[in-house]
């Protein structure tokens, strides 16, 4: 018996009195602790480092403390205090009160909304990770909590990868690392470090909480589980008819087999569940069948000759995807001005293959009055300023043959313009906010310049662009 | 306690003091330098001027191969560049710089951390850390869980799990270390730095190289220093020493 496995009610360790034993898990034990402040209730999480132990127990325990203490945000529990006792190493982590998405997942198929909201949220935690140099590499529903306010936290990071810190996990195992049914196929072929990869299990996910069923099962050989190498998964409506087309596009958009086919980020996952009437069905939203033994036998060919996946950095992949937002002030007509917005937005996606930008305008409060909320004008006017910012687009379409499926338009409702596209910028993880300074008009005057706020308060870059003078 | 491990000074005077008022700002209590305080630059007596200063605050010195060349032993096997370097250096050297020189230990040693110029495992025939398995012999020569080391110049991260009962051995791993980025390395195992070269990095960046290792929180940094390499490279020629090796200071390689 090692003494970590059985810690006595009432111990004290680090000041946290011991509760009770919640879990023993295989690789470590899990026990319920207070804190000294007696305000909420913690994890201490003990590994199993004994004799007999694995010594994945030992390399995930080190990576989880080693990146949970890197990461800055709330979509990860809070890493509280670690160090020795005579037992061995600990933590003590942010006890997560919340639905686990392992719940909602026994109740799938889940109805369309609620598949495409709890999505979003968990793609978003996802981005928040990625950009933060780490990915998960075993997201799947039982390590995915939701908080009251509906936002995800992610646990477990035994396996995880920061692309700036020695790799432990990598280093213990010849096999690939995860849990078999949410693998991506350079996993399992041997790659890490891709956020791709996380990509692909949010996809197996999506596709679990839209049918009720694993779209490849839960293979135990590793025979069965390199067939992902090749072979794609039964689409979804497949199973479930009545599933929008939209939706399927974004589950086996995230599940391509290659990851450069993939959906660049997780936050443009999350933006097309969010916004899915702007998502451009391809073949992949309406196909009611497998790839047929062609292709299938054509990628079998590439997969038993193919290179081990390379090593990635989370943060090349990302750069590589910027989310560019255009904010374009459509009431301020001025047609240089225009020109010039369209010059900047270029230039930043210029070489950069999967970009994607957003084209947002505000409606302006003046426009919408009590009693003509939902009436025919607004719709009207909401239409009206969807078509003036695809009109904007157009010229910057032609010149550099952008492809449309990587463009989105976007009307922000009324009020305070720079808020709304703070708060906005901050939804759709921008990176990049190109925006106009509307020199003197009397809007300014009354105002102030919205254009000094976003900069001030943006989350990312902001470019402002003045017109060249006459 | 943050203890800067700066190796491989090589008489470079200006990447020195640059390196020493860097690891000052981020706070260093302790300083270690790792051999080869001496050969290649142009300025020997001043840097080990600086040097004794700091052992007289309590800083660890070890003994590299040039300075041990730089006393009169076997510099043969060195390449004819270096070999010129080592030449000019006896002839600047002091009673004083000589003693200073002859007195500094082969290893030295601080809590958990084990302070070499080569290797730990023999030393005294300056082997060079150039891949796993010579790594794998340097971490099993000392009980230490860091191994610091210099002599090869690219600053490079092993690590390998402490042999358990279920391994005799583990496999060895090593890591590019992003400059700045401090690394935690866990008690669980065994890790063997090479600092980098404080006075002629050799990896295309020509900024000086130190590495930081915070005692208390076990964070190692790896730092790279900007410094005046114009001037460093200017002394070179002025003094006569070989081109090259001023040119190398300019390129970083």
């Amino acid at each position: 018996m090692r003494e970590g496995e059985h810690i006595s009610p009432g111990t004290r360790i680090a000041g946290y009195r011991v509760e009770e034993k919640l879990r023993n898990s295989g690789m470590a034990v899990l026990y319920r602790v207070a804190a000294p402040d007696a305000e909420a209730d913690c994890l201490l999480k003990v590994p199993k480092l004994g004799f007999g132990s694995h010594p994945a127990c030992s390399s995930g325990f080190d990576a989880e403390q080693m990146i949970l203490g890197r990461i800055a945000s709330s979509h990860v529990p809070r890493l509280l205090a670690s160090g020795e006792e005579d037992f061995g190493p600990y933590l003590i982590i942010e006890r997560i009160v919340g639905k686990s998405l392992a719940d909602f997942a026994q109740q799938a198929p889940l109805a369309v909304e609620e598949v495409a909201r709890l999505g979003a949220a968990l793609a978003s935690a996802v981005h928040e990770l990625h950009r933060q140099e780490v990915v998960h590499h075993d997201i799947k529903p039982s390590h995915v909590y939701y908080r009251e306010n509906g936002q995800v936290v992610l646990i477990d990071f035994g396996l995880a990868f920061h692309g700036q810190l020695p790799d432990l996990v990598a280093a213990e195992s010849d096999r690939p690392l995860g849990t078999p049914a949410y693998m991506s196929p350079e996993v399992i072929a041997g790659g890490r470090g891709d956020p791709r990869s996380d990509i692909f299990s949010l996809g197996v996910i999506l596709y679990l909480l839209a049918t009720g069923e694993l779209p490849f099962g839960s293979p135990t050989s590793n025979r069965h589980l390199r067939r992902r190498l090749y072979c794609d998964p039964l689409p979804p409506r497949c199973i479930r008819p009545e599933l929008p087309e939209w939706l399927q596009e974004i589950i086996l958009h995230c599940l391509e087999i290659r990851g450069g086919d993939r959906c660049a980020t997780a936050a443009q996952v999350a933006d097309d569940l969010a916004h899915p009437q702007q998502v451009m069905l391809s073949q992949r939203g309406r196909c009611l069948a497998r790839a047929g033994p062609w292709v299938v036998l054509g990628r079998w060919l590439k997969s038993i000759s193919a290179a081990a996946p390379p090593r990635r950095i989370p943060s090349g992949q990302l750069a590589r995807a910027p989310q560019v937002l255009v904010a374009i002030d459509l009431d301020y007509r001025n047609e240089m001005l225009m020109q010039a917005l369209r010059d900047a937005t270029g230039r930043l996606i210029a070489g950069e293959p999967h970009w994607r930008l957003t084209c947002v305008t505000v409606m302006e409060p003046s426009m919408l009055t009590e009693q003509d909320d939902h009436s025919e004008i607004t719709q009207a006017l909401h239409l009206q300023y969807l078509v003036e910012l695809r009109h904007w687009a157009q010229p910057l379409v032609q010149r550099l043959g952008l492809p449309q499926e990587q463009l989105r338009f976007h009307v922000l409702p009324g009020g305070g313009a720079a808020e709304m596209l703070i708060d906005y910028a901050r939804a759709v993880h921008a990176d990049h906010i190109v925006m106009g300074a509307r020199g003197n008009s009397s809007l300014r005057r009354y105002l102030g310049s919205v254009s000094s706020h976003v900069v001030a308060e943006a989350p990312c870059s902001v470019t402002v662009v003045r017109p060249p003078r006459a | 306690m943050k203890i800067a491990l700066l190796a491989d000074t090589h008489s470079n005077l200006e990447a020195l003091l640059a390196c020493l008022a860097h690891a000052k700002r981020e706070g260093a209590g302790m300083y270690a330098f790792l051999g080869d305080l001496v050969g290649y630059g142009a300025d020997p007596v001043a840097c080990l001027a600086v040097m004794a200063k700091y052992a007289d605050g309590g800083a660890l010195l070890v003994r590299g191969n040039h300075d041990e060349a730089a006393l009169g032993g076997l510099s043969e096997h060195m390449n004819p560049i270096a070999r010129e370097a080592i030449y000019w250096t006896r002839g600047q050297l002091g009673v004083g710089e000589r003693a200073f020189l002859s007195a500094l230990p082969m290893t030295g040693r601080l809590g958990d951390l084990f302070l070499v110029h080569a290797s730990a495992s023999k030393p005294e025939s300056w082997p060079y850390v150039a891949g796993r398995n010579q790594a794998e012999l340097c971490m099993n020569a000392s009980d230490a869980g860091l191994c610091v080391v210099g002599h090869v110049h690219h600053q490079l991260l092993y690590w390998s799990a402490k042999p358990g009962p279920r391994r005799a051995t583990a496999a060895v791993q090593s890591f590019a270390p992003t400059p700045g980025v401090s690394i935690p390395l866990s008690r669980s195992r065994r890790w063997l730095a090479i600092a980098g070269s404080v006075g002629q990095p050799r990896d295309g960046n020509n900024a000086a190289a130190y590495t930081l290792f915070d005692s208390e929180q076990r964070l190692l940094t790896f730092f790279r220093v900007p410094y005046d390499h114009h001037a460093a490279a200017r002394k070179i020629i002025a003094a006569g020493l070989p081109d090259l090796l001023a040119t190398q200071l300019l390129r970083g390689e």
